[in-house]
């Protein structure tokens, strides 16, 4: 009895993406048994290069100066350590500042960036307008309004752009508390990289929503949808699939900056470590540790944004 | 406003010296990267794994961590990163040869970060080339240098110009973290100094700084969206 064969239906085959092969690639032919062993061996050379140069560059002059000691390394890796039970306590506190943070800012950059965006495309067509429907004074003016308020945004947006987050951190910090606002610092933090970071997803999203095809807009107002519904029901959802890797890696960008915090006096991960090397003088292995601490978020949510491009 | 105008030569100087911080760490960032690039296109695995790990490393390790540890890190291994100190280059950069290290030790680490992303950019340039172009060389009997050299770096410069563009301006802004590390006389550090210490009102004070990074971002971001249209 012949069992069912399933064919692939043609919508599955051609959902398969056309991939691009990178010209790395193909810089080098693939090796025959000769070119095989020669790379064996290069590998091997090259890999003992490597170890002997680590060994002589880093590990021996780290040997030297004493940075494997005990005295050094044992408040981090030494449960026994009087100090390690206190050190990781720090350690978690500041890494949860730090989190928090960053977490708070992601999502005020992403309402704000998203509102921001929406403004800046709203008034992008409103300049596109006449206003004829309004008596000839009230459309001028409405028309010279809806350029000034263009321009204005537009400005805006590239000045904040171009300065360093940390200026806009530093300068809100100063200046709210110059106002006489005492709140935590975490919240200048928060205000600061908001400010940087609502724009940069506003013009993802931006670029995102005018990459789409123009029709989707045409046909979106032929039945009858206003330009906010448009946007929000249209334009929108389509967009998110574009920009969603691009955002997720500006996420990456908001929780590293989180870590400028500490120049501003927040308790973060930084803070603490640096309350803690001043105690253990050992700058060395606390910044290797807060390194890692870092790479293995970071480098969750950057496979996280390569996974999200590859599965959208 | 009027301090705008008084202590312009403050302003002038924190300008120049940010400007000769970009262009030595920038310099160094394109040097590192550019190794780094080909460490990652090389047919030996033990060379490819050192450059993925380098930039693995740099791209997910906030600036800050990596200031910390080459300013606080290096000095207390007993380095001042004297290598830097090429003679010569001191009539450009003269704070490259003074005893205070911290000129050179920032301008390591923004490089050493940056050369992170310069690699990065630097790859998707190499990428973007057509296959063909590389299979072409091949085929002439191109050895992989040769070929790189020849045939696919050239061509992977010039796609590349936009990304490493981009990665410089970020880098620019990224300079102001050395004002916190002990570089005197930078832009950041020059309004630290003029808002705490001297107590000068702080708005003057944030549009003369903004004006010295802006004057470096904003032209370079309109030259290279230009660029990038007019390649479309």
């Amino acid at each position: 009895m012949a069992a069912p064969v399933e064919l692939p239906t043609p919508a599955k085959a051609t959902r398969k993406r056309a991939t691009v092969r990178p010209a790395t690639s193909v810089l080098y032919d693939a090796p025959g048994p000769r070119t095989k062993r020669i790379l064996w061996v290069s590998s091997a050379a090259a890999a003992a290069l490597l170890l002997v140069l680590g060994w002589y560059l880093v590990i021996r002059p780290l040997d030297e100066q004493g940075q494997f000691s005990e005295q050094l390394w044992g408040p981090i890796i030494d449960p026994d350590n009087a100090s390690f039970t206190p050190l990781w306590q720090l350690i978690g506190r500041g890494t949860v500042a730090t989190l928090k943070a960053a977490a708070i800012a992601v999502v005020t950059s992403l309402i704000c960036g998203l509102a921001l965006a929406m403004l800046r495309i709203q008034l992008k067509h409103l300049t596109t307008q006449r206003f004829s429907h309004l008596p000839q004074p009230v459309a001028t003016g409405a028309r010279g309004l809806t350029w000034l308020l263009n321009g204005v945004t537009r400005v805006c947006v590239e000045l904040l752009r171009g300065m360093p987050v940390l200026v806009t951190i530093f300068f809100v910090a100063r200046g709210l508390r110059q106002a006489g606002l005492h709140w935590p610092e975490m919240w200048f933090l928060v205000i600061g990289l908001t400010l940087y970071n609502m724009v940069v997803i506003a013009e993802i999203v931006r670029s995102g929503i005018e990459g789409l095809p123009r029709g989707q807009r045409e046909a979106a107002a032929s039945i009858g949808l206003s330009p906010a519904q448009t946007t929000r029901l249209v334009l929108l959802p389509q967009a998110v699939r574009v920009m969603l890797p691009a955002v997720i890696s500006q996420l990456v960008v908001v929780l590293k900056d989180t870590s400028l915090g500490v120049l501003i006096g927040y308790h973060d991960l930084l803070w603490w470590t640096k309350t803690a090397v001043l105690n253990l003088n050992n700058p060395i292995q606390m910044y290797i540790v807060v390194g890692l601490i870092f790479l293995v978020v970071n480098y969750a949510l950057s496979r996280l944004a390569t996974w999200t491009q590859r599965h959208l | 406003m009027g301090l705008l105008i008084d202590r312009f030569e403050l302003f002038r100087d924190g300008f120049l010296l940010t400007l000769q911080l970009c262009v030595v760490a920038g310099l160094i960032a394109l040097l590192l990267g550019t190794i780094a690039a080909t460490l990652r296109v090389s047919p030996l695995p033990p060379l490819r794994a050192v450059g993925t790990a380098y930039v693995t490393l740099f791209r997910n390790v906030p600036l800050t961590v990596v200031m910390f540890f080459v300013v606080f890190g290096l000095p207390a291994l007993g380095s001042q990163a004297r290598f830097l100190a090429i003679p010569g280059l001191d009539i450009l950069f003269p704070r490259l040869t003074i005893d205070l290290p911290y000129f050179r030790l920032t301008a390591l680490a923004l490089a050493v970060y940056t050369g992170a992303f310069v690699c990065e950019g630097l790859r998707s340039g190499i990428n973007a080339v057509p296959a063909g172009q590389a299979e072409a060389a091949r085929a002439l009997g191109l050895s992989f240098v040769q070929n790189l050299r020849h045939v696919v770096l050239p061509q992977a410069f010039r796609a590349s110009v936009v990304p490493i563009g981009s990665v410089i301006v970020a880098m620019i802004k990224n300079s102001a973290l050395a004002g916190f590390f002990g570089l005197v006389g930078d832009l950041m550090q020059t309004a630290d100094v003029l808002t705490s210490q001297e107590g000068q009102p702080l708005i003057p004070v944030f549009i003369g700084i903004s004006i010295g990074y802006l004057v470096m971002t904003i032209p370079l971001g309109i030259t290279l969206d230009r660029v990038e249209k007019g390649r479309k």
